[in-house]
C-alpha cells in the first residue's frame, strides 16, 4: 500500500534536512497515528505521499505509483485514487455542501448520474442528512469536517490521509469525527493521520509512529501518544 | 465541457475590467495590423496601375535652362528633330509603345490647367517652359534605355521617369505602413502582457478552487482550459472588432470618402478587407492561446 525507504528531504536555504532517512511501511486497511512536535516532519512526509513534494533522496510508492519517477501529468490520476482532509477544511465558501462534494466529482469528469446518486448517499454516511443546501459558513466545525471527508470518500479511495483532521475541533466533536473515520477504516480503507491530540490516540490504541527532528524514533502497534 | 464553460464565464465576470482591457488592446492593435496590410495592398494595386501609365520625358533646352546644360540657350530645329531621329530608330522603337512631342504652347496650356488655383500660373511664361518628347515604354522599367540614350544629347536639359516621383509617392506610404506595423507589434506584445497578467490575477482569485481542484485530482486539462478560454475570448473579441473596423475603414473611409474625391485611382475594397479580417481572427487567437499558455505555465504549476 505504502512503502517509503530512506527517504531525506531537504529544503532549499536549510542546514538540517526535514526528513533524515526514514523508512516506513504501511499494509492495506492499516491505521497509523503520525505524532511528533511541530517541526518533527510529519507534515513533510504527508506532502511526500501525496506527491506535493519529491525527497531529495530515497524512494515513495504509493498505491502502486512511484512517486519519484510519475509523470507530472499523471499525477492527478495517482491523486483521484486517494481521499485528503485538512485542518483548516478546504472547502468552497460560495458552494453548498453537496456543491462541494460534487465539484470534487465534477472536475475529475464523472457523469451527472453519478454525482447525483454518489453525494445524497456520502452525505448520509457522514451525518449531514438534510444539509446538501447549506453553505460552509452555517455550518459549525465539526460539520464543516463532515463535509470535506464527504468529499474526500465519495470517490471511494484506498487511501485516506488526514493531516490534523481535529486541529480545530472542541473535544466532543473531535471524538465524532474520529468515530466517522474509524468507520471508513473499518470499511477497508487505509487511514494515515497526523495528529497532536493525546486524548485520541492513547483511547484507540492503533499504531503510532512517532517522529522527531526528522526521524522516525518510535513505531508501536497498540501504541500510546 | 459544461463545467469548462462555467468556470471560463464565472473568470470572465471576476475579472470584467481586465478582460476589457485585453479587448480593447487586441482591438486597437489588431486595428493597426489590419490597415497596416490594407495599406501594402493598396500601394501594391497603386504601382500596377500609375507603372503602366508612367511617360518618361526628354525635356529640351529653354532660354531660361542652366547654362552648364544647355550652352547655346533654347534647343534648336536641327536639335529636336536628331532627338525625334532616334525616338524612331529600329534600336530604340522597340522599346516604345509610343511617344509625342510637346511644344511650349501645349505645355503652358497644361501648366495653367495643373496649377490654375496657384499663383504660379500669372508669372509663368508659355517660353520658360520646356518642350518635351513623352514617350510611353512597352515596359515601364526599363526607363534606363532613354535616360542613357538621351543624357548629354545637345539640346535635352533633363530626362526624367516619371516613376521616379512615383516612388517618392510610394516610399512614404510604405513608411506609414511600416510605422502602424511598428506601433501595433508594440501594442500586441502589451496586449500579450495583459492577458498574462490578467490570468495571473484570475489564477490568484481563484487559489482556493485551484487547491482543492489539485488535491482532488483534476487533471490538468480541467485546471487550465478555463484560463486559455478565458484568453481566447477576450482576443477573439478584439479581433472580431478590429476586423470590424477594418471593414468599416474600407467601406466607408476609403470607398466611401476617398474613392469619391479621388475618382481615377483604384482602391481597396471589400473583397480585399475580407481578405485581412480572418488574417486578424487568426493572429488574435493565437496571440491569446500562446500568452495564456506561457503564463499558465509560469503561474499555474501543477
Amino acid at each position: 500500500m505504502i512503502r517509503i525507504e530512506n527517504v531525506t528531504k531537504q529544503y532549499r536555504g536549510t542546514a538540517r534536512p526535514a526528513l533524515n532517512n526514514v523508512s516506513l511501511e504501511v499494509e492495506k486497511g492499516d491505521f497509523v497515528f503520525l505524532v511528533g512536535a511541530s517541526g518533527s516532519g510529519k507534515s513533510s512526509l504527508m506532502r511526500l505521499m501525496l506527491r506535493e513534494d519529491v525527497p531529495t533522496s530515497g524512494s515513495v510508492h504509493v498505491l502502486g505509483e512511484n512517486l519519484v519517477g510519475i509523470p507530472s501529468r499523471r499525477v492527478p490520476f495517482f491523486r483521484r485514487k486517494l481521499g485528503v482532509v485538512f485542518q483548516d477544511f478546504r472547502l468552497l465558501p460560495n458552494k453548498t455542501v453537496a456543491q462541494n462534494v460534487a465539484f470534487s466529482l465534477e472536475v475529475i469528469g464523472k457523469s451527472k448520474g453519478f454525482i447525483q446518486e454518489a453525494v445524497p448517499d456520502v452525505l448520509r454516511l457522514v451525518g449531514l442528512d438534510g444539509k446538501a443546501d447549506r453553505l460552509p459558513t452555517e455550518l459549525s466545525g465539526g460539520e464543516q469536517q463532515r463535509v470535506a471527508l464527504a468529499r474526500a470518500i465519495v470517490n471511494k479511495p484506498a487511501l485516506l490521509l488526514a493531516d490534523e483532521p481535529t486541529g480545530n475541533l472542541d473535544p466532543n466533536t473531535s471524538q465524532e469525527i474520529m468515530a466517522l473515520i474509524e468507520r471508513i477504516n473499518l470499511a477497508g480503507t487505509t487511514v494515515i493521520m497526523a495528529t497532536h491530540d493525546r486524548g485520541i490516540v492513547d483511547r484507540l490504541k492503533k499504531r503510532v509512529v512517532e517522529l522527531k527532528s526528522g526521524e522516525i524514533v518510535r513505531d508501536e502497534i497498540g501504541g500510546t501518544y | 465541457m459544461k463545467f469548462l464553460f462555467q468556470e471560463m464565464a464565472q473568470g470572465l465576470r471576476r475579472n470584467l475590467s481586465m478582460v476589457v482591457s485585453v479587448v480593447l488592446v487586441t482591438f486597437i492593435s489588431l486595428t493597426f495590423v489590419g490597415t497596416a496590410s490594407l495599406l501594402q495592398l493598396q500601394i501594391g494595386q497603386m504601382k500596377n496601375y500609375w507603372y503602366d501609365r508612367a511617360q518618361v520625358a526628354v525635356y529640351m533646352c529653354t532660354d531660361v535652362s542652366p547654362s552648364d546644360v544647355c550652352a547655346q540657350g533654347e534647343a534648336t530645329e536641327e536639335q529636336k528633330q536628331a532627338v525625334r531621329e532616334k525616338l524612331n530608330s529600329p534600336t530604340l522603337a522597340t522599346y516604345i509603345d509610343k511617344h509625342y512631342f510637346e511644344d511650349h504652347e501645349q505645355a503652358f496650356g497644361t501648366f495653367q490647367e495643373q496649377f490654375k488655383d496657384n499663383a504660379v500660373a500669372k508669372y509663368v511664361t508659355a517660353d520658360q517652359l520646356n518642350e518635351t518628347f513623352w514617350i510611353n515604354l512597352k515596359d515601364a522599367s526599363q526607363s534606363q534605355i532613354i535616360t542613357e540614350s538621351f543624357s548629354g544629347v545637345s539640346g535635352v536639359e533633363e530626362v526624367r521617369d516619371q516613376r521616379s516621383y512615383l516612388d517618392q509617392i510610394f516610399s512614404i506610404l510604405n513608411a506609414a505602413s511600416i510605422a502602424a506595423i511598428g506601433v501595433a507589434a508594440l501594442m500586441l506584445v502589451s496586449a500579450a502582457l495583459l492577458i498574462a497578467t490578467t490570468i495571473r490575477l484570475s489564477a490568484f482569485s481563484r487559489r482556493r478552487e485551484l487547491g482543492i481542484m489539485r488535491l482532488v485530482g483534476a487533471s490538468n486539462f480541467y485546471i487550465q482550459a478555463p484560463f486559455i478560454l478565458e484568453g481566447i475570448v477576450a482576443a477573439t473579441i478584439g479581433s472580431i472588432l478590429a476586423g470590424g473596423a477594418v471593414l468599416s475603414i474600407v467601406q466607408f473611409f476609403v470607398q466611401g470618402y476617398l474613392a469619391e474625391r479621388l475618382p481615377f485611382t483604384s482602391f481597396v475594397g471589400l473583397a480585399d478587407g475580407l481578405l485581412v479580417v480572418p488574417l486578424l481572427i487568426g493572429a488574435g487567437i493565437l496571440l491569446a492561446a500562446l500568452a495564456s499558455g506561457l503564463a499558465i505555465r509560469r503561474y499555474l504549476r501543477i
